[in-house]
């Protein structure tokens, strides 16, 4: 039940994107995700699209698994698509009742923002699910780390970046057997009103808060055992350093932001009102 | 009275990059009042084949009868199946959460609908059975030793009177006492409650003394089933997945094969002894 959530999780997979280095997808998805919002015609959409497409052929993970991350903001992509939708106006009226009017551009905002935020979602869990969460922290680390000389604790920070990150698979699945261990002794976590349901979850957040704390204990230990001691002249087993495949994924990335930059912007191709 | 499992199949994740097929078409039978060891390598569907027998997973193909009644039928009450079949998880002891010993214990009868007094009733009993001492009743759990701990979760199970008892390695990260002092406790209530006992366990030395039978299970299949004796006559293929045989049956085998007239079936010291006196006899 609880193993089936998928955003922010990693789908391990052979493909040339699970290869690249981790820093190249974080840079990348960003300028995917700036290349969203220089534009806004339908040329740079189709081009948006089939470099997303391009991406999540080449990552191998199945395109199942991106729809389904994309399950959390249904209701948010609902709210701003009828928000744009009857609130914005300006041009021809196509549709008017009572007190609702559909303009032109109410249905270009709308239509146009609902692919934006999809590809806004699909663009960064293509990056978690070809990154391992070790992976990320990482990267993100090597490219702040200039912000060590202001003083900002950068590796402490990827650290527990990394350790939460490393924490959440392991307490869904701590949920899921205390939540069997009660459910074997009889408890019932579906009917009742919604206080009874809060109170049924008494057995299950006590036992998950003693063990994280546990879990938090022993592992401090252990990084102690092993003289962990910061971030200062710590070295890595494996020092990201850029091979040519990541020279020419940027290449491709850049190459893509200036053709989306150029097309929206100066060609000017209409179909009906997009 | 007892628990027959069907050809049963079970697919974690179906359909996904962690697809894995934890059950292959096992099927058997569990009469009342036996007391069963399951053993298995890590990873055998030991775990994933008890939490079927109450129903907490549900297996992907195949049916499962507890006293003759397909558990799987609509409108079968899994809750009454949960408190005939009482479950106790690896680490029990993480399940905990009451502020004493005593309520922790009576979440069971009170998830059954009995009033505060037969719940305390039940538990002081179950507490009792497990030998668990009195002057700890209002004592927070959290404070306890860990075999302490065990045999507090072990009442929790206890409390809703169970006619089965499932114990999911009841003494893993026990000392040597605590595991005997466990185990010697399951076998007293097995005897003097006459309730059917499934034990999990990867150790044989563990099971071998204190059960009537022992299913092996591997890479979700069974592989074998019989008493201990039977079992152990296959110690060369229980090798070859992984587990082994009690020491003494190596011994037998070994003296046999230098010609003493023994039977090498003896699954403990005890009886091994007195089959090595018998034949120097």
């Amino acid at each position: 039940m609880i193993r089936d959530i998928t955003i922010g999780q990693y789908y391990p997979a052979e493909s040339r994107i699970h290869r690249l280095d981790p820093r190249v997808k974080i840079i990348c998805t960003l300028l995917f995700l700036v290349s969203l919002f220089i534009q806004n015609s339908l040329l740079g959409y189709v081009i948006a699209t089939v470099f997303l497409g391009v991406v999540i052929r080449l990552s191998k993970v199945p395109l199942k698994y991106i729809v389904k991350g994309l399950k959390p903001i249904v209701i948010l992509l609902l709210f701003t698509v009828v928000m744009n939708l009857f609130l914005t106006q300006g041009g021809e009226r196509l549709v008017h009742f009572w007190i609702f009017t559909i303009t032109e551009n109410g249905l270009r905002t709308s239509v146009f923002m609902a692919v934006r935020l999809m590809y806004l979602v699909a663009g960064s869990s293509i990056m978690t699910f070809t990154t391992s969460p070790n992976g990320l922290t990482d990267g993100m680390e090597k490219l702040l780390h200039p912000l060590n000389k202001v003083n900002v604790p950068v590796h402490e920070v990827a650290m527990m970046m990394s350790i939460a990150l490393r924490f959440i698979p392991i307490l869904l699945e701590e949920t899921d057997k205390i939540m069997k261990a009660q459910m074997a002794r009889g408890a019932d976590f579906e009917s009742g009103n919604i206080i009874q349901r809060a109170k049924a979850m008494i057995p299950i957040l006590v036992p998950l808060f003693v063990s994280a704390f546990r879990r938090a204990n022993d592992l401090a230990m252990a990084m102690e055992a092993r003289c962990y001691h910061g971030g200062e002249g710590r070295t890595k087993m494996k020092p990201l350093k850029y091979k040519a495949r990541d020279r020419m994924a940027y290449i491709f990335t850049v190459f893509y932001l200036i053709l989306i930059f150029v097309v929206g912007r100066f060609v000017d191709f209409k179909l009906w009102i997009f | 009275m007892s628990i027959a499992l069907e050809h049963v199949n079970y697919v974690y994740s179906p359909g996904t990059a962690y697809e894995k097929q934890a059950l292959r078409d096992v099927s058997l039978e569990i009469p009342q009042g036996q007391f069963v060891g399951i053993i298995g390598h890590t990873g055998s569907g030991k775990s994933t084949l008890i939490q079927h027998l109450n129903g907490l997973t549900r297996a992907t193909s195949g049916r499962i009868l507890y006293e003759g009644r397909n558990i799987y039928d609509e409108g079968y009450d899994m809750r009454w199946l949960r408190s005939q079949v009482g479950l106790v998880f690896q680490y029990p002891e993480h399940q905990l959460f009451e502020v004493d010993v005593l309520s922790d214990v009576c979440f069971g009868p009170k998830n059954q609908g009995l009033t505060q007094e037969e719940c305390e009733k039940r538990a002081k009993e179950a507490l009792n059975l497990v030998g668990f001492p009195e002057k700890y009743y209002k004592q927070s759990p959290f404070e306890l030793s860990g075999g302490q701990k065990r045999r507090v979760a072990i009442a929790g199970v206890l409390a809703m009177r169970p006619k089965v008892l499932v114990l999911d390695e009841p003494t893993a990260g026990l000392d040597p006492k605590g595991r005997d002092e466990i185990l010697d406790q399951v076998e007293r209530l097995h005897k003097e409650t006459g309730m059917t006992v499934i034990l999990v366990s990867h150790s044989m030395e563990d099971v071998a003394k204190y059960v009537e039978r022992i299913i092996v299970m591997n890479r979700g299949g069974k592989m074998l089933d019989g008493t201990p004796g039977e079992v152990f006559r296959h110690y060369k293929e229980l090798e070859e997945v992984g587990l082994a045989a009690p020491q003494v049956t190596y011994v037998m085998h070994d003296l046999k094969e230098r010609g003493f007239d023994l039977s090498p079936d003896a699954t403990t010291i005890e009886e091994a002894a007195d089959e090595i006196m018998r034949s120097l006899a």
